[in-house]
C-alpha cells in the first residue's frame, strides 16, 4: 500500500509510545495550538535555561501523523541551544513544503525524516507541523523573541 | 419515511431511463441513476473503485446538470434583467424559469419568494444583515428589530453557518443568544424548550436534518413554540431539501436555507425561501446594482422582492444548473429517494453498529433519521482511532469519507470527541458501498492496532 510511505513504522512507534509526554514543571512559557479544520489540539510548555532548551513537554490530542511529530521534535529540540534548535525546525518546515521533493538528511533530522512521505499529502502537513509551530511560539516567548524576526505570531 | 418498494440493490424491475424526460418512476433502480453521475465510474489509487460517502460535504452531479449549464454558456449567456437583445431574454428567461422550478420543487406559494443566493451561509447571513440593518429602517421593518433584552435561539446541533452568523448579530445589536441542547442519543432536548424559547424570544433559528448527527428534528413542535411567543422562525435546509420532500406552507416556517451543490446542482448558488410579507418588509442585506428602484446621489430606494435581496449579476449559469438538478430530483421523485436514502441508512446503522469498537455519534436507529452517520473508532487494540487516521487509510482503499469536526465544533464537544468520521450517503448510493466501508473499517483497526 502506497501509505506505507506515510505511516513509517518510526512514525508509528512514536505514536504508540510518545516520548516526553505530559505536562511539567518549571516551564518558561506555555502555549495552547489548534488545528480548526480536523480538531488537533496541543498544549506545550518549553523551559530554556542558559540558551539551551532543558525541557519540552505537552499534552496533544490528534491524528497519529501530529502524535508522532510531537514526540520526535521533543527527541530532537531538548537539550539543544534555541539556535540550533529553531535552525531544525527551519530544516523540518522546509521540509514538510516541499511536496516531496526533498531528500532529508538523517544526520540532521534523525526521526523526522520518516515524515518526508507526509510532505506528499497536503492536507496532512499541518498535523505533522502543529507541535513544532507550538514549540517554535513558545520558546519564542521564552526567550522573548528572536532576533530574525521570522516568528509566525 | 416508508420502506422501499422494491430491493434497491438487485434493480431487476426494468424502468424508464430519464434523459430529461418522463415522470416519476415506480421502482427505483440505483444503478440506473448512479449510469446519470460520469464521476462515479471513476477510479482512484491502484485502480479501485470510488466509493463517495461524503455526499452531506457537497453531491455529485448528474449529466443533465452538467448539460445544463454548458448548453447555457455555449448558446444563451448573457446578462440578465438588463439588455433587450436576444440572448439577454433568453438568459433573463432561463435564471427565473429556474426559480419557478425551486418554487414548486419546495411549495412556496409564489415565485417572488425565491431568493438566490451564493450558499445556505449567504442566506442565513442574508436574515441575520437584515435585521440589524432593520434598526435604521422604517416602522414597517419594526418586526426584524433586536436590542438588548431581546433573545435569539438556536441549538447545539448547528452547523457553524447556522451558529456564527447570529453570534455576530447579537454582538451587534445586544440580542442575547440562547440555546438548545442535545441528548446523549443526539436529539434535541425538548425538555426545556418552553424556558429556551420564551416571550423575549424573537427569532428561533435551528437546522432541519443535522449534517453531523443526521438527526431530522421535530419542526412542528419547535414552530409551534416559536408561533406561541411570536417569534420568526428559520430552518436550515441544506441537509434535508436534498434528501425529502419539503412543502414550506405544511413546515410552517417563514424561511428556509438551502443550497444547491448538495441537491446535484453546482456550486456557488443557493436559496433562500421566504414568506412574502416578510420580505415584503425586509431591508435589504447587500447593496448595489439591481436591487434598487430608484437612486440620487444622496439616497435609493429599493426594489421589491426577490430582486432587492439579489444585488449585481447573479450566478446566472449555477442558476440555470439548479433548475435542472431540480428537474432531476422531481422526476426521480423525492419520496423514491427519501425511501431509498432510508434503506441505506438503516442498512449502514445495522452494519456498522456490529463493527467492534465503532461508537455511533447520533441517533443509532433510522427512525427521524437522515443518511449522515458520524462515529468514532478504537483500534484493535482499544486505543481511539484518530478520525483523519481512519479517513486516509480508507481513501487508499477508495473510500470517500469526511473527517473532522463537520464545521460543527459544538457536537463534538458535546460528545466529548475531538472529531468524527461521517459517511454520509445520497440518492445513488449503495449498500454494498456501506460494506466496502466496513470492510474499510477492519483493515483501519487491524493497521493501527498492531
Amino acid at each position: 500500500m502506497k501509505l506505507d510511505s506515510m505511516y513509517q513504522e518510526i512514525i508509528l512507534d512514536h505514536y504508540r509510545n510518545p516520548h516526553h509526554r505530559g505536562l511539567r514543571e518549571p516551564f518558561d512559557a506555555e502555549v495552547h495550538h489548534v488545528n480548526p479544520t480536523c480538531g488537533d489540539e496541543v498544549t506545550l510548555r518549553v523551559r530554556v535555561a542558559d540558551g539551551v532548551v532543558t525541557d519540552v513537554s505537552y499534552e496533544s490530542e490528534g491524528c497519529s501523523i501530529s502524535q508522532a511529530s510531537a514526540s520526535v521534535m521533543t527527541d530532537l529540540v531538548i537539550g539543544r541551544s534555541v539556535a540550533d534548535a529553531l535552525g531544525l525546525e527551519r530544516e523540518f518546515l522546509a521540509l514538510m513544503q516541499s511536496r516531496g521533493t526533498l531528500e532529508p538528511d538523517e544526520d540532521v533530522l534523525e526521526d523526522a525524516v520518516a515524515f518526508a512521505g507526509v510532505s506528499k499529502y497536503p492536507a496532512r502537513v499541518k498535523c505533522a507541523l502543529l507541535s513544532w509551530m507550538a514549540w517554535k511560539d513558545a520558546t519564542v516567548q521564552a526567550v522573548g523573541g528572536i532576533p530574525e524576526q521570522e516568528a509566525d505570531r | 419515511m416508508t420502506d422501499t418498494e422494491t430491493d434497491p440493490r438487485t434493480g431487476s424491475r426494468p424502468s424508464p431511463i430519464l434523459a430529461g424526460v418522463g415522470g416519476p418512476r415506480s421502482g427505483y433502480d440505483v444503478e440506473r441513476v448512479r449510469k446519470d453521475f460520469p464521476i462515479l465510474a471513476r477510479r482512484v489509487h491502484d485502480d479501485r473503485p470510488l466509493v463517495y460517502l461524503d455526499s452531506a460535504a457537497s453531491s455529485q452531479k448528474p449529466t443533465r446538470v452538467l448539460d445544463a449549464e454548458r448548453d447555457y454558456y455555449e448558446l444563451h449567456n448573457a446578462n440578465v434583467h438588463r439588455g433587450i437583445h436576444t440572448l439577454a431574454e433568453e438568459a433573463t428567461a432561463l435564471y427565473e424559469n429556474a426559480r419557478d422550478k425551486i418554487a414548486a420543487f419546495i411549495g412556496a406559494p409564489r415565485r417572488d419568494e425565491i431568493v438566490f443566493a451564493k450558499n445556505s451561509s449567504e442566506a442565513l447571513n442574508l436574515v441575520a444583515y437584515a435585521m440589524s440593518n432593520a434598526a435604521v429602517s422604517g416602522p414597517e421593518a419594526e418586526r426584524f428589530r433586536l436590542g438588548p433584552g431581546d433573545e435569539v435561539v438556536i441549538t447545539e446541533m448547528e452547523h457553524h453557518s447556522n451558529l456564527v452568523p447570529w453570534q455576530m448579530l447579537c454582538r451587534r445589536t445586544g440580542a442575547t443568544l440562547r440555546w438548545i441542547g442535545i441528548t446523549d442519543d443526539g436529539r434535541l432536548d425538548l425538555s426545556t424548550l418552553d424556558q429556551v424559547i420564551n416571550e423575549r424570544t424573537k427569532l428561533v433559528s435551528f437546522v432541519h436534518q443535522s449534517n453531523i448527527l443526521g438527526t431530522v428534528n421535530p419542526v412542528a413542535t419547535l414552530v409551534a413554540r416559536a408561533r406561541e411567543v411570536g417569534a420568526l422562525v428559520v430552518l436550515d435546509g441544506s441537509q434535508s431539501v436534498p434528501h425529502m420532500p419539503i412543502d414550506v406552507t405544511a413546515l410552517g416556517v417563514d424561511f428556509l436555507a438551502f443550497t444547491g451543490h448538495k441537491m446535484c446542482g453546482p456550486t456557488g448558488i443557493g436559496v433562500l425561501w421566504g414568506r412574502s410579507e416578510l420580505l415584503e418588509v425586509m431591508p435589504p442585506f447587500l447593496g448595489g446594482g439591481e436591487m434598487i428602484e430608484l437612486v440620487t446621489m444622496e439616497s435609493s430606494t429599493y426594489a421589491d422582492p426577490p430582486h432587492r435581496f439579489e444585488a449585481g449579476t447573479p450566478m446566472i449559469a449555477q442558476a440555470v444548473g439548479l433548475g435542472a438538478a431540480v428537474d432531476y430530483l422531481t422526476d426521480l421523485g423525492m419520496d423514491a429517494i427519501a425511501a431509498h436514502e432510508h434503506d441505506v441508512t438503516a442498512y449502514a446503522l445495522e452494519q456498522l453498529t456490529a463493527v467492534p469498537g465503532l461508537r455511533i455519534i447520533g441517533p443509532a436507529d433510522a427512525v427521524d433519521r437522515g443518511g449522515a452517520v458520524s462515529f468514532v473508532l478504537t483500534g484493535s487494540d482499544g486505543r481511539a482511532l484518530h478520525p483523519h487516521d481512519v479517513g486516509q487509510l480508507l481513501d487508499e482503499l477508495g473510500v470517500a469519507v469526511r473527517v473532522g469536526q463537520h464545521c460543527a465544533r459544538p457536537v463534538c464537544l458535546r460528545f466529548g470527541v475531538p472529531a468524527t468520521t461521517r459517511a454520509s450517503f445520497h440518492l445513488y448510493s449503495t449498500r454494498s458501498e456501506v460494506d466496502a466501508l466496513v470492510e474499510g473499517l477492519g483493515h483501519v483497526r487491524r493497521f493501527f492496532g498492531t
